[in-house]
């Protein structure tokens, strides 16, 4: 599934049902770079859940709202509800341990 | 840096440049990543007596023998911070400040770091306490962080913060011996020889990194990182030698077990290489 790019007006709606994983990220940082194609990997891998990025330099807000204060930051939904949240770069392997699947 | 490197070495001391050797003379692409040699603990030293024919040579002398050899074997060298590896899908990358390396291999040869973390600084990790200006500096633009600068490369970070708008106050070892970081929920401050100074967040930058901090879930033992006979470490594609593997914390055992990595590293590039036809 592509991944798909959020913003603070379609951000509830986009996390409000099923498992979704959201990348917060900038393109000035390393790691997030990094980050970015181990998620297409895993959301090719898992069709089931849906795979976001939350571009911080664009989405100030939501940074503020969910406390993000190192990228990148990777947070975990399930039906809306914040389940898990990751700071730094994740591996294959920890995404699926941290969604669950 | 588009190139995909047969072999991405972190650390220029004598396990990473033999490692490095070893890639070049079996035709085998080789890139170092390192921060400043003279933060590491060799480079301190004022005689290195038991390193075979080059006798009562200094810790500095060594350590730019080594480099100028890498260069004229044709080893390239990157000068920066290495802050995490990942398997990107049949590559490793290699992140180094806002941009990342990619490489068929990688092997750690990063030293050991003996600082132990600050109070309050694994417990405040992400929540505000940084490693990397490139990528949290950002958001505390306007806002103002402690830069603990414990490396050589820590001015330059500092300046960057400044540069992109923030209120930096800067320690170092000539300021300040021991530190604290502050906070409950999120950093509030740092401490710094009993005085408290507010700060939203708390960059440090030392010379070494915990071994297993690149590349979290490698296995570590005893506080050096986990190895085979074949200098290969837990994690496929990455093997590791010198200091970070343990001890005698030697020259000439870390030019050993940089030979063996490095073989190992160029073994695993061939069959990878095999797998794909």
């Amino acid at each position: 599934m592509a991944v798909t790019h959020l913003t603070k007006e379609n951000f509830d709606a986009s996390v409000a049902s099923g498992k979704v994983v959201v990348d917060f990220w900038a393109t000035w940082c390393g790691p997030c770079r990094m980050q970015s194609p181990i998620l297409d990997q895993f959301a090719a891998a898992h069709p089931e859940v849906s795979v976001c990025k939350v571009d911080v330099d664009e989405q100030p807000e939501l940074a503020a709202r969910f406390g993000v204060m190192n990228i990148p930051t990777l947070l975990f939904f399930v039906d809306g509800k914040l389940a898990n949240k990751a700071v730094g770069l994740q591996s294959l392997d920890r995404l699926a341990a941290a969604m669950g699947v | 840096m588009e190139e995909c490197f047969d072999l991405v070495i972190i650390g220029s001391g004598p396990a990473g440049v033999s490692a490095a050797l070893t890639a070049r003379h079996r035709g085998k692409s080789a890139l170092i990543v390192t921060t400043a040699p003279e933060d590491s603990m060799l480079y301190k030293a004022e005689h290195v007596d038991n390193y075979p024919g080059l006798p009562a040579a200094t810790g500095a002398e060594l350590i730019d023998a080594f480099i100028g050899h890498a260069r004229r074997s044709g080893v390239q060298i990157m000068r920066g911070r290495a802050l995490a590896v990942a398997d990107l899908g049949g590559v490793l990358g290699v992140s180094v400040g806002s941009d990342f390396v990619q490489g068929r291999s990688v092997v750690l040869a990063c030293g050991l770091t003996r600082a132990k973390p600050f109070p309050g600084e694994a417990e405040l990790l992400g929540r505000g306490v940084s490693y990397c200006a490139t990528c949290d500096g950002m958001l505390y633009r306007g806002r103002r962080v402690a830069v603990v600068g414990l490396a050589t490369d820590a001015p330059e970070e500092a300046e960057y913060l400044r540069s992109i708008g923030c209120e930096v106050e800067y320690f170092d070892s000539g300021r300040a011996r021991r530190y604290a970081v502050l906070g409950e929920e999120r950093v509030s401050g740092l401490e710094a020889d009993g005085v408290q100074y507010p700060a939203d967040a708390v960059f440090i930058f030392r010379s070494g990194l915990a071994p297993d901090s690149l590349l979290p879930g490698i296995a570590v033992d005893g506080g050096h990182i986990k190895v085979d006979a074949g200098m290969a470490t837990s994690v496929p594609g990455v093997f590791a030698a010198g200091d970070v593997v343990g001890a005698p914390y030697q020259v000439a055992k870390a030019v050993g077990d940089g030979n063996i990595a490095g073989l190992s590293a160029c073994r695993y590039v061939e069959r990878l290489a095999a797998g794909d036809k």
